[in-house]
């Protein structure tokens, strides 16, 4: 069995994780494209009014808002790799607001999983109307991610039993084919039980969750917040 | 009576020219609950296979008197609920409740018919609690019942089970037989698993080499062939 931390605070029962999933994902397309789209100048302001929603909304979701901010910097090797280039094209504080606005919008990202189960996630992108196959393929990566990493780590227990001291090149290429090879298995034998239930092109989904006014205020709250942000940011 | 599965002279090579069934004949009849034990490669798995029509051979084969031919295979594939060996592999939807209703979406119910077909299919299972689960969240007796709802859900006549004590603990199984002692199905169970097979199966099968080489009580059967460790104690 297996509970990554994220998965674990998607289970909470907070009023937040209660809403439905579209209304947050639309709230955090909000948060966004206002993060996204913020002019440089200002960018301490915007900055620290994003970061105190993000808090706010930790708080209400009752999720370790230190937890939510340290692993939210999971994006910064990817966006300094960027900074790092625009700070040595001489300007300093773009370079600066980059990692900001990235930072800002991987821990609204990281609020919006860590309330949202991904079952109810897929769903919300799918009624929102996202490409069902991209969803779908999402949903069974998630899946299935565990059943694979539990094969990779019981071939490197029975080689680590058998010996092994440290895995060299040629290893590593043999286990990563293995692994491919019993995953495209598995696959086939997926689709075997799929079809054994009548499974034709189209993944069935049950009936859809209403919407209730609390969705419809938390989009219109996000809004009002983002839009107050930017308009204090630029003043 | 009449079988609920008839086959006839059922043959099969694989592309590589393996022939793994040669000349199959096999009657499953209502009520009954059938224990097919046989080595590794002696064909059971590949006969389960063609029961829905997931592969073809030559000779005939009846499914509740329907052939099982790409006409029928919708009608069929309701009628035969086949839980594979591997539960990681039956439960691919999101959590327990979808994917116990993908089969009932799929033969065309709609989602809260559906649903209520799910949640039955959970009862009888005693799996009503893990309607939100995630099939990652389950132990292997949990996954093993959310399979069994799964097919059930569909409403079979036929419950075709793949080696279904695997990964299971002595009160894993002995749950498992109580659910299938409950279900008034009549069942084909492929197993290894002698004891298993003494608490459920009424009538005991032989494959050898892609055939039928036995059929009879499970005791004579397994003393037939020697299906049994034999050895006293250590």
């Amino acid at each position: 069995m297996h509970h990554t931390t994220i998965d674990r605070w998607s289970r909470g029962r907070s009023a937040i994780h209660r809403l439905d999933a579209r209304a947050k994902i639309l709230s955090l397309l909000i948060v966004l494209i206002a993060v996204g789209t913020a002019p440089t100048a200002g960018i301490w302001r915007t900055g620290a009014g994003f970061g105190a929603l993000a808090v706010a909304s930790a708080g209400l979701a009752r999720l370790p808002v230190l937890g939510v901010f340290t692993r939210s910097l999971a994006v910064l090797p990817f966006s300094l790799t960027f900074a790092v280039i625009v700070y040595l094209t001489g300007d300093a504080v773009r370079a600066f607001a980059l990692l900001i606005k990235s930072y800002i919008s991987a821990s609204f990202v990281l609020l919006l999983v860590g309330t949202t189960p991904l079952p109810h996630l897929m769903r919300g992108f799918e009624r929102l109307g996202f490409p069902a196959m991209l969803v779908l393929v999402i949903q069974y990566l998630y899946r299935y991610l565990f059943v694979i990493s539990t094969e990779a780590q019981r071939m490197r227990t029975a080689a680590i039993s058998r010996g092994l001291q440290r895995a060299g090149f040629q290893v590593a290429a043999g286990a990563v084919a293995t692994l491919f090879a019993r995953s495209y298995h598995r696959a086939e034998g997926i689709h075997r039980a799929m079809v054994a239930r009548g499974f034709e092109r189209h993944i069935p989904i049950l009936a859809a969750e209403r919407l209730t006014p609390a969705d419809g205020l938390l989009v219109l709250l996000t809004l009002s917040i983002a839009v107050i942000i930017r308009i204090g940011a630029v003043r | 009576m009449k079988p609920l599965i008839q086959a006839r002279q059922l043959r099969y090579r694989y592309p590589d020219g393996t022939l793994a069934l040669d000349a199959v004949d096999f009657d499953l009849f209502p009520g009954e609950t059938v224990a097919l034990f046989g080595a590794n490669g002696s064909g059971k798995t590949t006969f389960v296979l063609h029961l829905n029509g997931l592969l073809k051979g030559e000779g005939s084969l009846l499914v509740c008197g329907k052939p099982v031919v790409r006409e029928n295979l919708a009608e069929v594939r309701r009628k035969i609920g086949i839980v594979f060996q591997d539960p990681d592999e039956q439960l691919f939807m999101p959590t327990v409740l979808e994917d116990v209703a993908f089969g009932p979406r799929n033969s065309g119910l709609g989602p809260e018919e559906a649903e209520q077909r799910a949640l039955a299919a959970m009862k009888k299972v005693a799996m009503s609690d893990a309607r939100d689960k995630a099939p990652y969240h389950l132990s292997a007796g949990e996954k093993r019942r959310a399979a069994i709802a799964g097919v059930l859900a569909m409403d079979p006549e036929i419950l075709v089970l793949d080696e279904p004590t695997t990964f299971l603990d002595p009160p894993g199984q002995r749950e498992l037989v109580q659910l299938l002692r409950a279900l008034p199905q009549a069942k084909l169970i492929v197993t290894h698993d002698v004891a298993f097979a003494r608490a459920v199966a009424t009538r005991a099968v032989f494959f050898l080499h892609g055939t039928v080489a036995g059929s009879g009580p499970v005791d004579a059967i397994i003393q037939q062939f020697q299906w049994d460790i034999q050895l006293g104690p250590a």
